[in-house]
């Protein structure tokens, strides 16, 4: 598309109200959501019907298709939105599309059964803000995403985007820019918590020219992805904020850092630079302000621990992406010794608003020391998984329950793991605690970068800690020696454990040993490693007590402590088992009740998921 | 190994030193691996030593100095797929290809990778073939999905068992 | 000239100097593995750990690579580096427990025994090879590859490097190397126990006393109430 430049304030309000002109906003339109996980699920499939129907039915001029960013609700995709009447459609098929068309295009009659169905009382939600999982948040970030389709920049310029950069650039100062976050507490959302305003302020003073910016969307947390859905979902936000904070800083130049597993994200990330470099709103003179910058974007090739500052700039300049010293800040000296700030997706994605909304707004939500929203991932045992963007404070039984839906098939909540490989598990008794960056290292975790993750009793809580470490192992960089050594004699230990062969005195030991890799790592990758460790030592001892002292696993996960054997008072000699087990260790014929040969059983669980009677138990 | 193709993939990026991941990358994603060949050929036309650039290509996870299989099976270990039984459909699809993860089938058919996060952790556990997603995935039905792929299970234990019942 | 405390002395050193260096002109033994002078420090075996600032924001760096600073205060030889570096022997000497440099310095240290499972491997990844070859003989032949429990020193394609100078100047400086002498103990423990000359006045002062190297004397009045202190004491004594 040819697209003109802007040339000032006025210029965009003016391409604005063009773009609105242009559009019927009665207009029928359906929002198809094409995030990662939707499209794992068929969304483009989904897509696909979608115009073939409207074309057989002769509706293609009247209604427009939207393919959109994610919502969060990923579980339920692929996600139908039909406006405007907002019927929030999920878990669509491609074989529903013949009717959503039939019934809702063309007689306005909603598809019932598409709608969000509660578990429990079996009402029907038909609209975004009627279904529990939306209903309970605060979408200041990821609201907007079903409404936009990332791969279009007017999209994002029709509700008032880019406004807060054209604002920036005629009135503010770069300082009065600095001033703004500073007041408005904003912290860094990538881990640390660090304030922002500071870091920009302090890259600002640094002396040393060029200086840059970075996205950092490595997003390493595995179980995490909401770095994926900004990026993906709505880049121009994330751009924004940049370009915002590069006048602030004085950069000219930055850097989308994306890991390569997110190809989306790579596209439209590079689409959304395109189309706003078109615009005027990156490269020379923009906004005829006199202020030039551009970004560039980077793939990473697969290291978590490349997502750290200074690995991420070793990265950046084609090296190893390994930590290296620090006792200058790399806002200080960064890449290629240059002053440079690095901050979150979710971080950069704040600021626009905070520009526009102020300071005292974005003050006015959340907890004394941590303010605005936080994204996570509710991932694991729970029965609403997705992304959930809440005010900071919010407990995390209110996150787990009203938002979540609770645990599945009536088990018990047992822990919840927050800030990935760095963070702790959260037992039941903080359940009430509220969510910010102080009191979630208060319990020994951490905020991180979003990642929760719900446990029932049958995790067991050696084996995630187990998890963890073995994790890390393979992505500590292995420079120095506590983070190297110290991680791979946990493993070894904890295999022990899980192995029953662990002794009296490891746990003493895993301790002693967690305290020097803390004190001693070079980077903050080593220094959190034992996290995880330590808090289920610490909150739930007994389980590692079981597996040393007897020898048990009490959530039966741990398969050198388990045996499967079969029930003889449940089986009903259906044969489904004996034809499943791929070690051939079950014998019996029809009608008969089967046995269990445990020594050439390899314990692989299949049985188990296989028998409908509940007839294989784990002892 | 053809050294134009590389010469053009270089030609696109330049000979910056920061550009080593990316030319990489893309040498990686023509080849489907790393020949030996490939790393020398680029070590010298950016002037980077040797050592540095098989130090990098051995550092990251995505690139191999292995050939890989026409097939890429990637089951994806992360936090969420693991607490939903992630390591179990690994150890289904090894057991299935008679091959451990990060090896490759000996007709160069498939090869076996576990990864940390794909991005869609709500549809836990996930493994993707190729470019196809499979998510929510028991591990019963990790064979019929290679399947799909041309696996035949003419040595497994599977087709013995079939013959019994 | 920069003013700096090193154990409760002040002392005036040179605007370039490391923390390290600092405390050598000293006369502070601090033990640095993977440092040697003419090579640029590497931070990696972080045995040169010293305690700097006070209170809740002490913390530990490595001195090897920290620049000195105005008014910074240093603890060479406090529990918690003593603690540290402890550890760090037992890691490095369980990974490669015939290193007769690793034995000397944990029986140095009072290390006894070691409780992980013994390894065997002939390198500690100490890179001191690595930046010999880069810095001193500017071949670049070899390197790290890998990363985690895999990282290794090898030549490209671990086939021996077409640039390698055959100066063996690598292997002169490795300190893994040496072997030790076979004595009649099995791997996991420290022999050269005649070296151990542990900075025993911790164990009641928290810091040593004399800001010079240990001296043990400490050791003869006090070894009677050092008894019943408990902590990572306690192995050493459960050792003898
Ligand atoms: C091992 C390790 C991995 C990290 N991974 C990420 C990451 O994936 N994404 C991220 O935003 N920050 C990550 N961080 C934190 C960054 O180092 C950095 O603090 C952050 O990007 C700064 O942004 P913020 O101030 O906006 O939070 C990681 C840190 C460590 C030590
Ligand atoms: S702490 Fe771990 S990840 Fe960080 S530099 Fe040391 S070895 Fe590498
Ligand atoms: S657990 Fe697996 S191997 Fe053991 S009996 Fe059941 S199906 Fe067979
Ligand atoms: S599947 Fe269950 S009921 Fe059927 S034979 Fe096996 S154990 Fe018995
Ligand atoms: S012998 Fe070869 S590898 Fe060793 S330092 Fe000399 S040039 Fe380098
Ligand atoms: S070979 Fe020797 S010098 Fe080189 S890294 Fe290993 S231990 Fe250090
Ligand atoms: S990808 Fe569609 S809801 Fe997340
Ligand atoms: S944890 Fe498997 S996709 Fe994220
Ligand atoms: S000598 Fe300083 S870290 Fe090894």
């Amino acid at each position: 598309m040819n697209r003109r430049r802007i040339k000032s304030h006025s210029d965009l309000e003016k391409l604005r109200q063009e773009i609105l002109a242009k559009r019927d906003l009665q207009k029928t339109r359906v929002a198809i959501c094409a995030g990662t996980g939707c499209l794992a699920l068929g969304a483009q499939k989904v897509i696909t019907s979608f115009k073939e129907e409207l074309k057989k039915q002769g509706l293609e001029n009247t209604v427009e298709i939207r393919e959109t960013g994610c919502p969060g609700f990923c579980e339920k995709g692929t996600i139908v939105v039909i406006y405007p009447e907002g019927f929030y459609y999920l878990q669509v098929q491609p074989g529903d599309v013949p009717e959503i068309v039939e019934k809702t295009l063309i007689e306005k009659e909603p598809v019932e059964r598409l709608f969000y169905t509660d578990p429990i009382t079996n009402e029907k939600a038909i609209y975004e803000d009627e279904i529990p999982f939306y209903k309970n948040q605060m979408r200041l970030l990821i609201g907007d995403n079903i409404n936009i389709d990332p791969k279009k920049i007017e999209d994002y310029i029709a509700p008032g985007g880019y406004s807060a950069l054209a604002k920036v650039l005629s009135e503010m100062s770069p300082e009065e820019v600095i001033e703004e976050v500073k007041s408005a507490n904003l912290r860094g959302r990538g881990g640390g918590g660090f304030p922002a305003g500071r870091k920009w302020g302090t890259t600002r003073n640094a002396p040393g020219e060029p200086k840059y910016v970075i996205v950092n969307c490595d997003e390493g947390d595995p179980g995490a992805f909401m770095d994926r859905a900004l990026m993906e979902g709505n880049p121009h936000s994330v751009i924004e904020g940049l370009i915002i904070g590069a006048y602030a800083i004085g950069a000219c130049e930055g850097y989308i850092y994306v890991r390569e597993e997110y190809p989306l994200a790579v596209e439209n990330t590079s689409i959304a630079i395109e189309q706003a470099r078109d615009y005027g709103l990156l490269g020379r003179d923009i906004m005829g302000s006199g202020f030039d910058f551009d970004v560039k974007i980077f793939r990473g090739a697969g290291a978590f621990v490349s997502g750290e500052s200074s690995a991420l700039m070793s990265s950046l300049e084609g090296k190893v992406g390994a930590p290296k010293p620090k006792y200058i800040h790399t806002s200080v000296k960064g890449l290629w010794n240059k002053p440079t700030n690095l901050n979150n997706v979710e971080t950069w994605a704040n600021v626009p608003l905070i520009i526009n909304k102020g300071a005292d707004w974005f003050n006015s939500i959340g907890t004394e020391g941590s303010k605005g929203t936080k994204i996570f991932s509710l991932v694991g045992k729970v029965n609403n998984t997705g992304l959930v963007e809440v005010p900071m404070g919010i407990t995390l039984r209110e996150i787990i329950y009203n938002i979540g839906g609770g645990i599945p098939s009536n088990k018990k909540f047992k822990a919840v793991q927050t800030g990935g490989p760095s963070g702790g598990c959260i037992p039941e008794s903080f359940i009430d605690t509220p969510v910010d960056f102080d009191e979630l290292t208060k319990l020994g975790s951490m905020m991180g970068s979003g990642g929760m993750i719900v446990m029932d009793e049958d995790t067991c809580m050696v084996d995630v800690a187990k998890y963890f470490t073995d994790f890390l192992v393979d992505e500590s960089c292995g420079k120095c020696v506590p983070c190297r050594e110290g991680l791979e004699r946990m493993s070894e230990i904890l295999t022990d454990i899980c192995e029953g062969v662990g002794k009296e005195g490891d746990i003493e030991l895993l301790e002693e040993l967690s305290v020097v890799m803390k004190d001693t790592s070079m980077c903050a990758l080593g220094r959190t490693a034992p996290n995880p460790v330590l808090t289920t030592i610490q909150y739930f001892r007994d389980e590692y007590d079981a597996h040393i002292e007897e020898k048990k696993c009490p959530a039966h996960v741990c398969k050198a402590l388990i045996e499967y054997y079969i029930d003889g008072e449940k089986c009903t000699g259906c044969l489904a088992c004996l034809k499943a087990c791929p070690e051939g260790a079950i014998s019996g014929e029809k009608e008969v009740v089967h046995t269990l040969n445990t020594e050439k059983c390899s314990k692989c669980g299949i049985c188990y998921d296989t028998c409908k009677f509940d007839a294989v138990i784990i002892r | 190994m053809d050294e134009d193709k590389i010469d053009e993939i270089i030609g696109c990026h330049g000979t910056d030193k920061s550009e080593l991941i990316t030319i990489l990358q893309d040498v990686q994603a023509e080849y489907n691996w790393l020949p030996p060949d490939a790393l020398r050929h680029i070590a010298k036309r950016l002037h980077v030593p040797l050592i540095e650039v098989f130090g990098i290509a051995t550092f990251y996870k995505s690139f191999s100095l292995k050939p890989r299989g026409k097939h890429l099976v990637r089951v994806c270990l992360g936090t969420a797929c693991h607490v939903r039984g992630g390591p179990r459909i690994l150890e289904t699809a090894e057991r299935i290809l008679d091959i451990k993860a990060d090896e490759t089938t000996a007709d160069y058919e498939f090869t076996v990778e576990s990864v940390n996060c794909l991005g869609c952790c709500a549809l836990g556990p996930v493994m993707v073939v190729d470019n196809e997603y499979y998510g929510n995935l028991p591990p019963v039905k990790v064979e019929r999905i290679l399947r799909k792929y041309g696996h035949t299970s003419s040595s497994s234990s599977t087709s013995i068992k079939e013959e019994k019942s | 000239m920069k003013k700096m405390t090193i154990n409760g002395i002040v002392t005036q050193v040179e605007d370039y100097w490391s923390i390290l260096e600092a405390c050598r002109f000293y006369g502070i033994d601090i033990p640095a593995l993977c440092y040697h002078d003419g090579l640029s420090p590497g931070g990696i075996c972080r045995l040169c750990v010293v305690e700097i600032g006070k209170g809740e924001r002490a913390k530990l760096v490595t001195s090897c690579n920290y620049p000195v600073e105005d008014g910074l205060v240093v603890r060479t030889h406090s529990e918690r580096v003593i603690r540290a570096r402890k550890m760090l022997v037992e890691l490095l000497l369980a990974r490669c427990p015939s290193s007769k440099t690793l034995q000397d310095l944990a029986a140095k240290m009072g290390v006894q025994r070691v409780r992980f499972k013994v390894k065997n491997e002939n390198c500690i990844l100490c890179g001191l090879c690595v930046r010999m070859c880069a810095e001193q003989m500017g071949a670049k032949a070899i390197g790290f590859a890998g990363r985690g429990k895999e990282r290794r020193v090898t030549p490209p394609f671990d086939i021996k490097s077409e640039v390698c100078r055959n100066c063996g100047a690598c292997m002169y400086i490795c300190p893994v190397c040496q072997l030790r002498c076979q004595g009649p103990e099995p791997p996991n423990v420290v022999c050269g126990a005649c070296m151990n000359v542990e900075p025993v006045c911790l164990q009641d002062n928290e810091d040593v006393m004399c800001y010079l190297d240990t001296c043990g004397w400490c050791f003869k009045v006090k070894s009677s109430s050092l008894k019943k202190k408990s902590g990572y004491g306690k192995e050493r004594k459960e050792g003898e």
